[in-house]
């Protein structure tokens, strides 16, 4: 709030003046003079209004069942993704590592060989791993992404009981995707 | 029946059997009362309330009470032991003890409560003014600068808003003349073709106004809470209470609520009677309603300023206690001679 959006009928606004023992209480200032009426009338609004509240359905949610819509491109736990052939997606690049401002991912690479093709790329990820205690969600390893492999999915309850089951490994990422991510992706066509 | 009240060892297996069942009943509505504040509560702020524990919540009293039960029975060093252990019984005897002259119902000729005694509301105001004992010594005991501050409000409280509370009820007694509460209740009126019980608060409802507004300040329920006043005091008189001893502290105030809507039914509202609708279910219903009344003004006003409180309590709900003893006494010479 700035000094001229206090001044009030251009006066300055300025505190009150302390008041002697001997000086009274000076009069109300919007001419209104308070009465025993209009003090039983301001009771009896809020006790109006807290029935009214009473009677109103609850505005919040029973969590466990009921949970809150989130928008299509909320960012919860990631995924990565195959091609519809079946190969991995991801190439090793390890952007995603060099994206990410917490370093939450490791990526350790490996050549593809005609025997052992993981991903159609020169080469392909043997390690991927997000630890998703220091994740913070921020989605920038998606952007990252040259090939789109890895993407962040809706799942937000990601509690558990060890430390070591927050280290997400590749066959955990690569769980298949939730319907409605998919169809998120494929509406955004292929790239 | 009538045979066994007749025969001395009768008597007190009957007196006694209903100790035992009205102390059931009141602790079962004490725990419900609780129940019913929360989910009340909640909806007023938009919410369910607790709903978990079985259903509807209805079992929530009962995880409650075992947690409280199984804590630590824990004394802090500095207190004054003794006083500090003997406080809360003190609160929750008195709370109960008021019980055994609230008449519930009279059905079918049998009267379902255990003492039928001259002075009964007499009793119930000594008894409610043991409850500042409990509050001032617990606040005493506990060596704690929040728990002294506390009690000290209690005991100022208290003391300004019983004046109150007593005179409020004056009036009902003087029309009806006698302290017996079902004398009060029963008392009978013949006007024009109606004749039978009414409600009192047609005949005194200036001392229903004030009786209400006393009673909260005198149970130190919200906006009248400041004794324990969480904002300020941590807890006041509570702060140093836990487990076992907490829950004595927190029946009382809940049985003490109850026995004030009770009244309230009981000197205002004609008890049990209610057109058709079976007496104790009346009564209940009655009951219900005030200690709705409780938590919708819990729910609705913030706590008064201390010194506010007091300005209440001497200089307007004294002043109005006094004027209606005495308008009722004019009209009550003038109308009966």
């Amino acid at each position: 709030m700035s000094d001229e959006d206090r001044e009030v009928d251009g006066k300055p606004d300025q505190p009150t003046p302390l008041r002697g023992p001997d000086e009274g209480v000076p009069p109300h200032p919007e001419g209104k003079r308070p009465s025993v009426a209009a003090d039983i009338t301001a009771l009896a609004t809020g006790l109006k209004t807290t029935l009214g509240e009473f009677f109103s359905p609850a505005v919040t949610l029973e969590y466990p069942e009921d949970k809150s819509p989130r928008s299509e491109r909320y960012r919860g736990r990631h995924y990565l993704r195959r091609y519809e052939n079946g190969l991995e997606r991801c190439i090793g690049c390890e952007l995603c590592a060099a994206a990410c401002p917490v370093g939450c991912i490791l990526v350790i690479a490996a050549e593809n060989t005609d025997e052992n093709r993981v991903s159609p790329g020169e080469r392909y990820a043997k390690t991927y791993e997000i630890n998703m205690l220091r994740c913070i969600f921020c989605g920038y390893c998606e952007d990252a992404c040259p090939v789109q492999a890895i993407v962040l999915g809706p799942e937000y309850e990601l509690s558990d009981t060890s430390r070591e089951k927050f280290i997400y490994t590749k066959e955990k990422l690569l769980e298949p995707l939730p319907p409605d991510v998919q169809a998120r992706l494929d509406s955004k066509g292929p790239k | 029946m009538s045979g066994i009240y007749n025969d001395p060892i009768g008597h007190w297996v009957v007196v006694v059997l209903a100790i035992a069942l009205l102390l059931f009943v009141v602790l079962t509505a004490t725990a419900y009362t609780v129940w019913f504040e929360r989910v009340a509560l909640g909806h007023i702020q938009r919410r369910p309330g607790p709903n978990r524990v079985g259903p509807y919540g209805l079992l929530q009293l009962a995880a409650d009470g075992i947690k409280l039960a199984f804590k630590e029975s824990f004394v802090p060093a500095k207190t004054e032991k003794l006083l500090y252990v003997v406080a809360p019984t003190i609160a929750v005897a008195a709370a109960f003890l008021s019980w055994a002259v609230i008449p519930i119902g009279l059905w079918y000729n049998v009267q379902y409560w255990i003492a039928d005694i001259n002075i009964g509301i007499l009793l119930i105001f000594g008894l409610s003014s043991l409850n500042v004992y409990a509050i001032f010594l617990g606040g005493y005991a506990s060596e704690n600068k929040f728990s002294l501050l506390g009690g000290l409000r209690s005991a100022a409280q208290l003391i300004s808003y019983e004046l109150a509370l007593g005179l409020a009820l004056v009036p009902t007694f003087m029309i009806v003349g006698s302290l017996r509460l079902r004398d009060i209740v029963e008392y009978t009126v013949t006007w024009g073709p109606y004749h039978g019980p009414i409600p009192l608060i047609l005949l005194t409802p200036i001392g229903f106004v004030v009786y209400i507004i006393a009673a909260v300040a005198e149970t130190n329920r919200a906006p009248f809470d400041l004794p324990e006043a969480e904002q300020e005091l941590i807890g006041g008189f509570l702060t140093e209470y836990s487990g076992l001893k907490f829950v004595m502290y927190y029946l009382a105030e809940y049985v003490n609520m109850i026995t004030v809507a009770a009244l309230a039914a009981l000197l205002f509202f004609g008890g049990w009677y209610l057109w058709f609708v079976p007496p104790i279910l009346a009564f209940l219903l009655k009951v219900v309603l005030f200690l709705f009344l409780y938590i919708w003004l819990r729910g609705t006003f913030p706590r008064l300023r201390y010194d506010m409180l007091m300005r209440l309590g001497w200089k307007v709900l004294l002043p109005l206690a006094i004027v209606n003893v005495v308008v009722t006494g004019v009209i009550l010479v003038a109308t009966q001679g």
